[in-house]
């Protein structure tokens, strides 16, 4: 399996997503240049935290218009796997990739800490390692997270299958309390309609290793890997 | 007008008042033609000025800091770089350094913490090191003072936005409440870098006919006069001096510290410093100065941001994330290459010349031409005349009331400002980006693993105001003394330390007076504890209408993990695991927060710290942790000893069962006193008695205080107090101070 991880100018958890992908691939990523128009062949892209041109104008918004995204653009509408964490998330909407946006976070604050989410479905390319409706602990680090999507895509959303993960309490249950940002239905990250394109705000690279304090986040990676190879 | 705007206007003569604004006396002015053989240009006295302020010239501290230990085998760099580097053996270093940004952060909260940020974090990658840890130290005024919620809530998100988009993780930190800040907040950052041993880039500007060469953000006209403004006291028009403040870009520095680490795996740096205070001028000065050459800067070439930009606000802004190297011949290719990539702007701006002198050129016109000597060496020194307030009483434990109930007077306490939960702070600043965060914010130190070893680094920021206004010399002894305790309790070998010395107008001779007892209480526990200083600046004038701030002599230390499989923290997880004193037991009650509470005020003598015990105890502990006989470890401080394991049972979720104190002191003195060099830890059953008997044998006290158990905490003769309860408190105080309840 090969994985690249694109490097806009901002991006701060390129290394951390690199670390995850060798520690189940056993080789390293390739480390993509924004301004890179070619990007090498590739099983899976990885779109990584960060802020990307400092979230100016909208937190995406520029990196979303990177020469190396069109060609993303490309690979991932021909069917090439994208993950896209955080920040990369806020590029994939940006980038039409992804339904809905992300906005300011509810508390307009800043938030860093672990969260639980609700694994939504277990037969995709990034999930499949996961029990079904098993409850995995994260960390969420973002400013700009709320996700938000018109009632109809909330709906179409829900019907297709997209919501990938929910934030949830330690048991499962879908409450505002566990809701951190003020996301809409509690949706912490979505699928595109394929379900090769993955988008999701809190970040599985950082509790991937036991010496972090958690490994629910290695399971994504090994899914990938599992499935690319 | 001002000063920049008669600048503008080419309005030239110095008269007694523009000397006066520049915040130069009259003796430093005839000093300063005594230098120069002539009257200064306007943008000649800019530059003295800024040169010869407390800020840059440290000349009422620089004859005091002499006293403070700088050396050690493990020490690559002390004091006089942009930072301080320690050996971690596998040929890495650690770069660190912590530094104060008090005055802007006063008048423009968000900024001024911002750009605090971002200076110390561009001292640490300028020596060529990857920052890896963010830290703070802040201080802030009463609860209850009007501005209070405003300031800490734009310092925590100022700190925030930049640490958190530069993707350095802030692992911890401390923060007081105290009304003696009411006036005057302080905002001390630090940051910890890593680096090849072999890596290490310096400012000294060594060879001539070399390109000066600026990258970075473009220069604009903020900030000019921000060194001279954070030498002086503020009064009721302070607020009139927002414009001093800096802008910042974390984005741009980002950008920045790529760019600068992209090159410096190149051989292309002769020299390099970041423009922090005093901007160019000062990092052109003393790159020059150390390297015994002359500089020859063209300001044509600078890359300005707003136009029409004079040599006198170019040479004094302090526009952030810039920096200026001294490059090899031929290095500017590389360079440019490199700078261009990250959409930065690159200029070669000078030459290093065999003058001995900074000439400035603008606009086909010398603007300065002064010998680096007179700016930097001939400088003003001071011997400020001090005097050293009396020791005060020590307070006998009887002398301090008893409370109705130690578990309710501690309910009070772990729900008071003094000791609430700081999680309010901490979940704004992002602590686990870069992968390596093992110890998150809210344990006794914050450790970060050496990326891609098994060993660790520990940061702690320490110092207890109220016992450094009480008796500067012990309180900065403790300082030093709580920091290496702090190092140890997570198993860590300390290493050294940075410091903010952090004090009112150096010119009231009982200020220099704390001054003076601060850096001596500090050099003796440093040579004591084999943790000497290797960075750290002074931030004098910390006053409003003369009222000063306590003595706050901030120390930020570092330690070592060998191996981050063997570290301890404060959680108290295990049912039945036994709880043990470790250290002297003397119930001193004086300046302790029980005090404040039973009292409503702190008086007498802060507790002493025996320096021997202090590391004959820690020395034990660290090996209790090593072999691996403990399950948990806490130091005592702030509240004592029933505080201390308050926090341990609420980090862990386990409760405890606690013994009746012993007789000979008052219960409240037992529970309460905050006797220094003492650490609580918790271990199986099965290891108690070797422990007690190791103890005996190291000339360690040691004592059974309770056992883990159940979901409250209890003591003989008291309703238990549950942990649900407890945290409610303790983590409620801030967010409803924040949201205006």
């Amino acid at each position: 399996m090969k994985a690249s991880v694109v490097v806009f100018p901002g991006s701060n958890c390129d290394r951390d997503a690199a670390v995850a992908l060798e520690a189940v691939m056993g080789r390293p990523p390739a480390m993509v240049w924004h301004g890179d128009a070619e990007l090498p062949k590739s099983d899976l892209i990885v779109l990584p935290g960060g802020f990307s041109y400092g979230d100016y104008l909208r937190s995406g918004a520029m990196a979303a218009h990177s020469p190396v995204m069109r060609e993303v653009i490309k690979r991932a509408q021909a069917g090439t796997p994208v993950l896209g964490i955080c920040n990369g998330f806020q590029v994939l909407t940006e980038a039409g990739l992804l339904p809905g946006v992300l906005m300011r976070n509810a508390t307009l604050k800043f938030i860093c800490k672990d969260v639980h989410l609700k694994v939504e479905r277990t037969d995709t390319a990034f999930t499949r390692h996961y029990a079904k409706r098993e409850v995995v602990r994260f960390p969420i680090a973002h400013k700009d997270g709320s996700y938000f999507a018109d009632e109809a895509t909330l709906d179409r959303l829900e019907g297709e299958g997209q919501v990938a993960f929910r934030y949830c309490e330690t048991d499962g249950r879908i409450t505002a309390a566990a809701n951190p940002n003020g996301s809409r239905r509690n949706i912490a990250g979505v699928y595109n309609e394929t379900r090769t394109v993955l988008g999701l705000m809190p970040h599985p690279e950082r509790l991937a290793d036991a010496a972090l304090g958690g490994t629910d986040g290695i399971k994504m990676f090994l899914s990938l890997v599992e499935t690319l190879n | 007008m001002t000063v920049a705007a008669r600048a503008a206007k080419g309005a030239h003569s110095i008269t007694d008042e523009t000397v006066a604004e520049h915040g130069l006396n009259a003796d430093e002015y005839r000093r300063l033609l005594k230098e120069l053989g002539r009257e200064p240009s306007l943008t000649e006295l800019g530059i003295f000025s800024v040169m010869w302020s407390e800020h840059c010239s440290y000349k009422s501290s620089r004859v005091w800091l002499k006293k403070l230990p700088t050396t050690g085998p493990q020490v690559i760099q002390g004091p006089g770089e942009n930072a301080g580097v320690v050996d971690l053996g596998d040929g890495q270093a650690a770069v660190f350094k912590m530094e104060s940004h008090n005055h802007p952060s006063y008048i423009e909260p968000y900024q001024g913490a911002a750009t605090g940020v971002g200076g110390i974090m561009r001292d640490v990658f300028t020596m060529g090191a990857r920052p890896v840890a963010n830290m703070n130290a802040l201080r802030f005024g009463a609860a209850d003072h009007p501005k209070t919620r405003h300031l800490v809530g734009g310092v925590v998100s100022g700190i925030g936005d930049y640490g958190n988009c530069m993707g350095v993780p802030t692992v911890g930190g401390e923060t007081n409440f105290d009304p003696r800040y009411n006036d005057n907040i302080l905002v001390n950052a630090m940051t910890v870098g890593l680096v090849d041993a072999n890596r290490i880039f310096k400012s000294a500007a060594k060879g001539v006919g070399l390109p000066v060469v600026y990258v970075g953000s473009k220069t604009g006209r903020d900030g000019i006069h921000g060194a001279t403004m954070a030498s002086a006291e503020f009064d009721e028009a302070s607020e009139e001096k927002r414009p001093t403040v800096q802008v910042g870009d974390p984005f741009t520095e980002k950008l920045l510290l790529e760019a600068c680490l992209e090159l410096m795996a190149e051989d292309a740096i002769v020299a390099i410093q970041d423009m922090g205070a005093a901007g160019l001028t000062s990092s052109s000065v003393e790159m020059a100065d150390k390297g015994g050459v002359g500089i020859d800067l063209n300001l044509d070439r600078v890359p300005c941001r707003e136009s029409a930009m004079t040599a006198y606000e170019m040479m004094l802004s302090e526009s952030q994330e810039r920096m200026l190297m001294v490059l090899k011949p031929g290095g500017e290719a590389i360079a440019e290459r490199i700078f261009r990539k990250w959409e930065l702007d690159f200029a070669v701006i000078g030459i290093t010349t065999d003058s001995g002198r900074l000439v400035v050129r603008h606009g086909g016109k010398v603007e300065a031409d002064i010998s680096l000597p007179a700016l930097g060496a001939a400088a003003p020194q001071y011997q400020r005349p001090f005097t050293m307030r009396p020791k005060p009483a020590v307070i006998a434990p009887e002398d301090v009331p008893a409370p109705n109930s130690i578990l309710g007077a501690l309910e009070t306490l772990m729900g008071s400002p003094h000791l609430c939960s700081r999680r309010w702070i901490w979940e704004q600043y992002d602590h686990m980006v870069m992968g390596d965060t093992i110890e998150r914010p809210g344990g006794d130190a914050g450790i970060v693993r050496i990326h891609g070893t098994n060993k660790g680094l520990a940061i702690s920021c320490d110092v207890t105001p109220r016992y450094c206004a009480a008796d500067p010399t012990e309180g900065a002894k403790q300082a030093v003394a709580e920091c290496w305790r702090n190092l140890t309790a997570v198993g860590a070998d300390p290493l050294a330390i940075t410091d903010c010395l952090n004090f009112g107008n150096p010119e009231r001779p009982e200020i220099m007076g704390e001054f003076v007892g601060a850096v001596e209480g500090m050099a003796e526990a440093c040579r004591a504890l084999a943790f000497p200083v290797v960075s750290g600046n002074v931030s004098l004038y910390n006053e409003t209408n003369g009222v000063a701030i306590p003595p706050t002599p901030a120390v930020g230390g570092v330690g070592l993990i060998p191996d981050i499989a063997k570290i301890a923290r404060a959680k108290l997880a295990k049912e039945d695991d036994v709880l043990i004193l470790i250290g002297a037991e003397r119930g001193h009650l004086g300046q302790s927060l029980y005090q404040e509470l039973a009292q409503g005020t702190t008086e007498g003598a802060p507790p002493p710290v025996d320096l021997d015990a202090e590391l004959r105890t820690g020395n034990f502990v660290r090996g209790l942790i090593r072999a691996g006989d403990v399950s948990a470890v806490h130091d005592v401080s702030d509240g004592g000893l029933l505080v201390a394991i308050a926090e341990m049972a609420l980090s862990g979720g386990v409760g405890a069962e606690l013994d009746a104190p012993p007789q000979g002191l008052p219960a409240h003195a037992v529970w309460f006193g905050e006797d220094q060099s003492r650490y609580v830890i918790a271990a199986a059953p099965k290891h108690v008695a070797r422990i007690l008997q190791q103890a005996e044998t190291a000339s360690v006290p040691a004592k059974i205080v309770g056992k883990a158990k159940g979901r409250a905490l209890k003591l003989p003769g008291e309703a238990p107090l549950s942990l649900d309860a407890l945290r409610s408190r303790h983590e409620g105080w801030l967010p409803g101070f924040m949201a205006g309840g």
